[in-house]
């Protein structure tokens, strides 16, 4: 091959594992098996259709100016559910501000997520109930932070007891390009050392914004994991089986004590960086038709089908939700109200602060004033 | 549906302050639902097409293409279907101006219009007609021109001109006038409202835009024509075909080429024996011919080199027949005829084919024929001294072999550094289709044949 065996663009193929591919045709891996119920199926299924409209309406939502901006997951299903559905309830999520598939399975209202890019609110969820931190919009600042939350869990003793229950282990969520981060490395190592429970699930969606892959690194992303002390497993992103079987035995070994993983899930950003990015200045039309044929959705809707678990009385029912969720998401954004500038002390400390309550009276009292000096002017003002 | 709901331009792109409507994706009276298309714009950022918030019937547009809109601007007026789309209501900037539903393009505030039209009215426009961006769209080059008297636009055009002038002195009357000459207009800086319109249905014509440049160095032939330090060459003909064939394959098929450097002296042996073979006698045999052959060979086995990628059908095609091309400098520049069927062919039927095939193309006179639906190619740089190089594929077909210069060279030959004849091959493939295995595989297939001619006759 021409390629290089040791580009991080040859999709690896020997080490990828796959488990359903591009045509929806199911294969065996000697460790990876997926043994899913008819209904876990498809509720997988239903987690992508939903998510991608979610997506799509939140996309419109910013085309016709209700939000600011919006950070699409189109093509990337597979790999946010896959992993999403491989936690536990006492896990732990630190999520980008791209994996809407993380957040919306641990229950967050999809309101909430589009009220950060409607620039209301900071994406304060409470992340202890749902499991799953607040957004980190700087590039691999989470992996820190999950580490460390790892670390915590492994003096809790909450690591290799044989509760399942009580083991718990933290999903950290990173793109390719947050690899060439310093702290990617710095997380990757302290995990590594400190045998923290932690998986670190990196989406490989072949461009950090328009930056290939290749211009991130010289051998495949999951083979610097090696380097690091911990073991780097390829999986094909757009197969949701694949995904969820190995992050469900990465997250196993984490929990009974085994340490950490990096996943490498290889997949593609089907849409534009955010709605403000255009594509198409930087990547070929042709690329992203091949990905089309490897749509995440449709091959596990092929393989259902095949299967005959799936039949139109579902898919009519799926329909029917995904637009009422369509609808639902639109009525709440347009009707989103500004919130009150005083809120924003109320959050700043978990209790009554002197200096803070000193800060709100000030604040009080220039708006007060500026809004007397509003309806003097000759002018009117507006605001 | 409570009432006609107006579209405010969003900002797309954090930040951005204004768009300009590139096309719209629909007309006034259509029906559309929400998060249908209603038009493409381009910001500073990228081109964006915005979906419908509202479902309805459009009522009004109320920017033209080619138009800038500041964010925040009412673009598109949808309303419930009850409002007859004729004579349209208010609009954000300027309600007393009685905007022609159908004549897209009344809209935007003058402020924000950046290729706005000054001056009095040469001449209405019909909606078909609506004032292409010079820059834009060449497709709407002949609509002008093509378009009937300014009167066959409806009675509302004319009525409504005057009140345009009226509402806004420094108003937006549309002047006809084809895109180039108002590009001409523009880089002499011609006010074209000022300009006499003696065109066919009243445009304004190249002569019109042209009487009122003052006579000096602004002179437009002088712009067009002379370059003294420079050598315009227009593009045209094979360049241009060329180019486009190169275009079309270069980014639509991912090359990739592979490399081999071979000892060819069995090969140059055989060409001198063939040529003094009587059966050859007065045929050009060259080693062009043995090449030739090697990668008939070459293809019968590893037939996927010679096949089409076919988009449309989503089908690769394997071709059970070589239609063999081979490139030639000629005169009118690069052209690739093709052998037909040249896998059928004995050995001396292909060496006068390929004389004959590239004697025409160089006279100029291959046919259209000659030059179509061949499946692989053969390019001989060699003959211009050249080592090797990275073909680009001929469009349709996935692969093509560079020949470079076949000379003396010193070669570890039976153990010994020899003085042997040698040659570097290149093969390009399309990716899509092939991988480096299998190109690799054909490659060097045609080298060990062009290294023991003999192998030929082992393998076929």
């Amino acid at each position: 091959m021409t390629d290089g065996a040791v580009s991080p663009t040859t999709s690896g193929a020997p080490t990828m594992v796959q488990l359903l591919d591009a045509d929806g045709v199911r294969h065996e891996h000697p460790e990876h098996h997926a043994d899913l119920e008819p209904d876990e199926l498809l509720g997988l299924l239903r987690d992508l259709v939903l998510l991608r409209r979610f997506d799509s309406e939140a996309e419109a939502l910013q085309r016709t100016g209700e939000l600011g901006l919006w950070v699409g997951t189109r093509g990337q299903e597979a790999s946010q559910i896959g992993a999403a559905r491989a936690v536990r309830d006492q896990d732990h999520l630190f999520p980008t501000y791209r994996d809407h598939g993380a957040t919306l399975t641990r229950e967050v209202d999809p309101l909430h997520i589009l009220s950060i890019y409607r620039g209301i609110d900071h994406g304060g969820w409470d992340p202890v109930a749902h499991g799953v931190h607040p957004y980190t919009l700087v590039i691999a600042a989470q992996l820190l932070p999950a580490v460390g939350y790892a670390m915590g869990v492994q003096r809790d003793g909450a690591m290799g007891t044989g509760d399942p229950a009580r083991d718990t282990a933290v999903l950290a969520y990173l793109g390719d390009g947050a690899t060439s981060q310093g702290e990617a490395s710095e997380a990757l190592g302290w995990a590594a050392v400190y045998n923290a429970p932690v998986v670190f699930f990196c989406q490989n969606n072949q461009w950090a914004i328009s930056e290939p892959v290749e211009r991130q690194a010289r051998v495949p992303l999951h083979r610097r994991a090696e380097g690091h002390g911990m073991p780097g497993v390829m999986v094909d992103g757009n197969d949701v089986l694949a995904v969820l079987s190995v992050v469900r035995s990465a997250l196993d070994r984490a929990r009974a004590g085994g340490g950490p993983t990096f996943v490498e899930a290889w997949t593609y950003r089907m849409g534009a960086h955010t709605t403000s990015d255009d594509p198409t200045r930087y990547r070929d039309a042709v690329e992203v038709e091949q990905w089309r044929e490897k749509d995440p959705v449709e091959r596990l809707r092929t393989y259902l089908r095949a299967e005959g678990v799936l039949d139109d009385d579902f898919e009519e029912q799926l329909a029917a939700e995904s637009e009422a969720l369509a609808e639902r998401i639109r009525a709440g954004v347009r009707g989103m109200t500004d919130p009150d500038p005083v809120g924003m002390f109320d959050h700043a400390y978990a209790e009554p602060h002197a200096q803070v309550e000193e800060e709100r009276d000030a604040f009080l009292a220039a708006w007060a004033q500026h809004e007397q000096d509003l309806e003097q002017s000759p002018a009117g003002g507006g605001r | 549906m409570p009432g006609p709901q107006r579209f405010a331009l969003p900002d797309v792109g954090e930040g951005l302050t204004e768009a300009e409507i590139v096309s719209w994706k629909v007309q006034v009276g259509d029906v559309v639902a929400v998060n249908d298309v209603l038009v493409e714009i381009e910001t500073a950022k990228s081109l964006v097409e915005l979906p419908s918030p509202y479902a309805g019937t459009v009522e009004q547009l109320l920017a033209a293409e080619g138009e800038t809109v500041e964010v925040g601007a009412a673009i598109v007026v949808v309303g419930d279907g009850s409002v007859t789309p004729a004579p349209a209501a208010a609009r954000e900037a300027a309600a007393e101006e009685g905007s022609g539903a159908t004549l897209v393009g009344y809209g935007t505030r003058e402020a924000t219009a950046r290729r706005r039209r000054r001056g009095p009215a040469a001449a209405t426009e019909p909606a078909a007609a609506t004032e292409p961006a010079a820059d834009l769209t060449p497709l709407e080059v002949a609509v002008p021109e093509l378009s009937p008297p300014p009167q066959a636009g409806g009675e509302e055009t004319e009525a409504q001109a005057p009140d345009a002038r009226a509402a806004e002195p420094a108003g937006a009357v549309h002047v006809l006038a084809k895109p180039p000459v108002r590009k001409l207009a523009r880089d002499l800086g011609v006010d074209l409202a000022a300009a006499r319109a003696s065109g066919p249905g009243g445009t304004v014509t190249r002569a019109d835009v042209l009487a009122l440049v003052p006579a000096a160095p602004t002179e437009p032939q002088r712009r067009v024509e002379e370059h003294p330090r420079e050598r315009h060459v227009p593009i045209r003909g094979v360049r241009k075909a060329t180019a486009a064939a190169m275009v079309e394959s270069a980014f639509s098929a991912p090359h990739v080429t592979v490399f081999t450097t071979v000892d060819v002296t069995r090969t140059m042996r055989m060409v001198q024996m063939l040529k003094q073979d009587r059966e050859f006698e007065g045929v050009r045999v060259s080693p062009l011919l043995l090449v030739a052959k090697a990668l008939i060979v070459a293809v019968q086995r590893n037939p996927d080199i010679n096949s089409t990628w076919d988009e449309h059908n989503q089908v690769i095609v394997v071709k059970n027949y070589v239609n063999l091309g081979i490139a030639v400098a000629t005169p009118r520049g690069l052209l690739v005829p093709n052998v037909k069927d040249a896998d059928e062919m004995t050995m001396k039927e292909l060496a006068v084919a390929l004389g004959t095939l590239t004697a025409t193309a160089r006279d100029g006179r291959a046919t259209p024929k000659d030059l179509s639906e061949g499946t692989i190619t053969i390019t001989n740089v060699g003959t211009f001294g050249i080592e090797t190089g990275t073909p680009i594929l001929n469009p349709g077909e996935a692969a093509i072999l560079a020949v470079g210069r076949i000379a003396e060279r010193p070669w570890v030959h039976k153990g010994k550094v020899k003085k042997r004849q040698t040659v570097t091959l290149g093969l390009s493939i399309d990716h899509r289709m092939l991988d480096g295995e299998s190109g690799s595989r054909a490659l060097a297939d045609i080298a060990a044949v062009l290294e023991d001619p003999v192998r030929a006759l082992a393998w076929t």
